[in-house]
């Protein structure tokens, strides 16, 4: 009796996070409201959360910011860790050892397999039968950071492009990405 | 307390000596694959070299990241991200490990130059870093 009644209440919660985070996507903007409440409510579940593994760390992050894994469905590190010898144009080859300890980690902590309100946001705006190589260009990225003119981005020296995570988000390392603490360099305090 | 003071220079002085045993035992592994003497002033003329990048239809040479004078930082010319100095002289922490070093090199000149370099290039190079 007593282990049922757990057991309800855990599917119970796991319908509820799953139906809020719904609606952090589909009323994004106007569901501003169901957004602050589920930052307060869930807030152990609300960041992508810190980099974990040492050798994507220090590999991935030699020529830009370690983008958090959260950020992409399995599939594309997938197809990003197979083409590294033509990576954005770059060659970001790797040793197969190396390489295979770097697509373990991705896959167990990509989007699919993150319960975050930003994977799961992520995730929805990804058609099934895509897959992206650049989260700057899924819809859900466009879609948070579209109010920012270009000025601010690629006419800005500081930033440069989309890409550049850490120049505005500066707990981006920790893996917070929280549009509270968003500063644009030459900007004052973004506000919306 | 005098332990740890001893225990922080030697870390110094090892990472300092560190570079130079790397280096030495990379130009006797290119000397075995058939590479000469190493010079340091081609080296140089190595560094600054340019080559037509295609995929990014710009002349590159190894200064577009690393910046020209190897006692300064560099900023990686597509992303803007900081690259430390690569003078081991002011930064210790670089040429101290031959892993590290081939893999750069495999991936930087088959980028800036379009082909890998030979053994007698990367000798030279390092032996100009080395000297700065
Ligand atoms: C040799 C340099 C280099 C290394 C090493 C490197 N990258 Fe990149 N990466 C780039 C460049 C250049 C871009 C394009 C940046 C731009 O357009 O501003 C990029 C872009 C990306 C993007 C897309 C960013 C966006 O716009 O959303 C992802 C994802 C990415 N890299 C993942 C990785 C992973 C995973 C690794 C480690 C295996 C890695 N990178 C290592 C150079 C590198
Ligand atoms: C030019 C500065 C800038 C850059 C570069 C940038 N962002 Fe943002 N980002 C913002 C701003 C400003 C907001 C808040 C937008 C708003 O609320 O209107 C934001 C919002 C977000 C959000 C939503 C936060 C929330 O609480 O819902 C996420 C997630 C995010 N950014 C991720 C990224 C990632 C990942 C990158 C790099 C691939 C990136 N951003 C690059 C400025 C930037
Ligand atoms: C597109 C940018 C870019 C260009 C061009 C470039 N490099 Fe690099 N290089 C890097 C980055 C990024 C690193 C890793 C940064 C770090 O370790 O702090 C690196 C690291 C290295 C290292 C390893 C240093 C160490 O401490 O072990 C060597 C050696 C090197 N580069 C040589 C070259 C040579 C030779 C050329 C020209 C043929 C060149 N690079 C051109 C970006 C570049």
């Amino acid at each position: 009796m007593k282990q049922k009644k757990y057991w309800g209440i855990l599917l119970l919660s796991g319908c509820l996070t799953l139906s809020m985070a719904t609606l952090a996507w589909t009323e994004d903007g106007e569901g501003e409201g169901h957004e602050r409440h589920e930052r307060g409510f869930l807030h152990q579940a609300a960041d992508i959360g810190p980099i974990t593994n040492k050798a994507y760390k220090t590999e991935c992050s030699a020529c830009h910011f370690a983008y958090p894994a959260g950020f992409l469905p399995e599939r594309s590190w997938v197809k990003i860790m197979n083409n590294l010898d033509d990576h954005f144009g770059e060659n970001a080859e790797l040793n197969d050892k190396t390489r295979l300890v770097i697509t373990d980690y991705l896959r167990t902590h990509a989007a699919d397999r993150l319960p975050n309100r930003f994977s799961r946001s992520m995730l929805r705006s990804v058609d099934a039968g895509a897959t992206p190589l650049r989260i700057s260009e899924t819809s859900y990225f466009r879609h948070k950071h579209r109010e920012i003119p270009a000025r601010m981005v690629t006419g800005n020296p500081k930033v440069g492009s989309f890409s550049n995570c850490l120049s505005c988000h500066s707990g981006a390392d920790n893996g917070s990405f929280d549009e509270h603490s968003v500063t644009i360099p030459g900007f004052r305090q973004w506000e919306d | 307390m005098k332990y740890i003071y001893a225990l922080t220079l030697l870390l110094i002085s090892s990472a300092a000596v560190a570079s130079e045993a790397v280096v030495q035992e990379r130009l006797g592994q290119y000397r075995t694959q058939g590479a000469g003497d190493f010079d340091a002033a081609r080296g140089q003329t190595l560094w600054q070299q340019e080559h037509m990048q295609v995929k990014l239809g710009k002349q590159v040479n190894c200064a577009s990241c690393h910046s020209a004078n190897l006692q300064q930082a560099g900023k990686h010319m597509r992303t803007g991200k900081r690259i430390e100095p690569m003078a081991p002289s002011v930064n210790p922490d670089r040429l101290n490990d031959a892993e590290k070093i081939e893999k750069w090199f495999t991936r930087n000149c088959k980028w800036t130059w379009g082909r890998e370099c030979t053994a007698q290039e990367k000798g030279d190079i390092l032996t100009f870093l080395q000297s700065k």
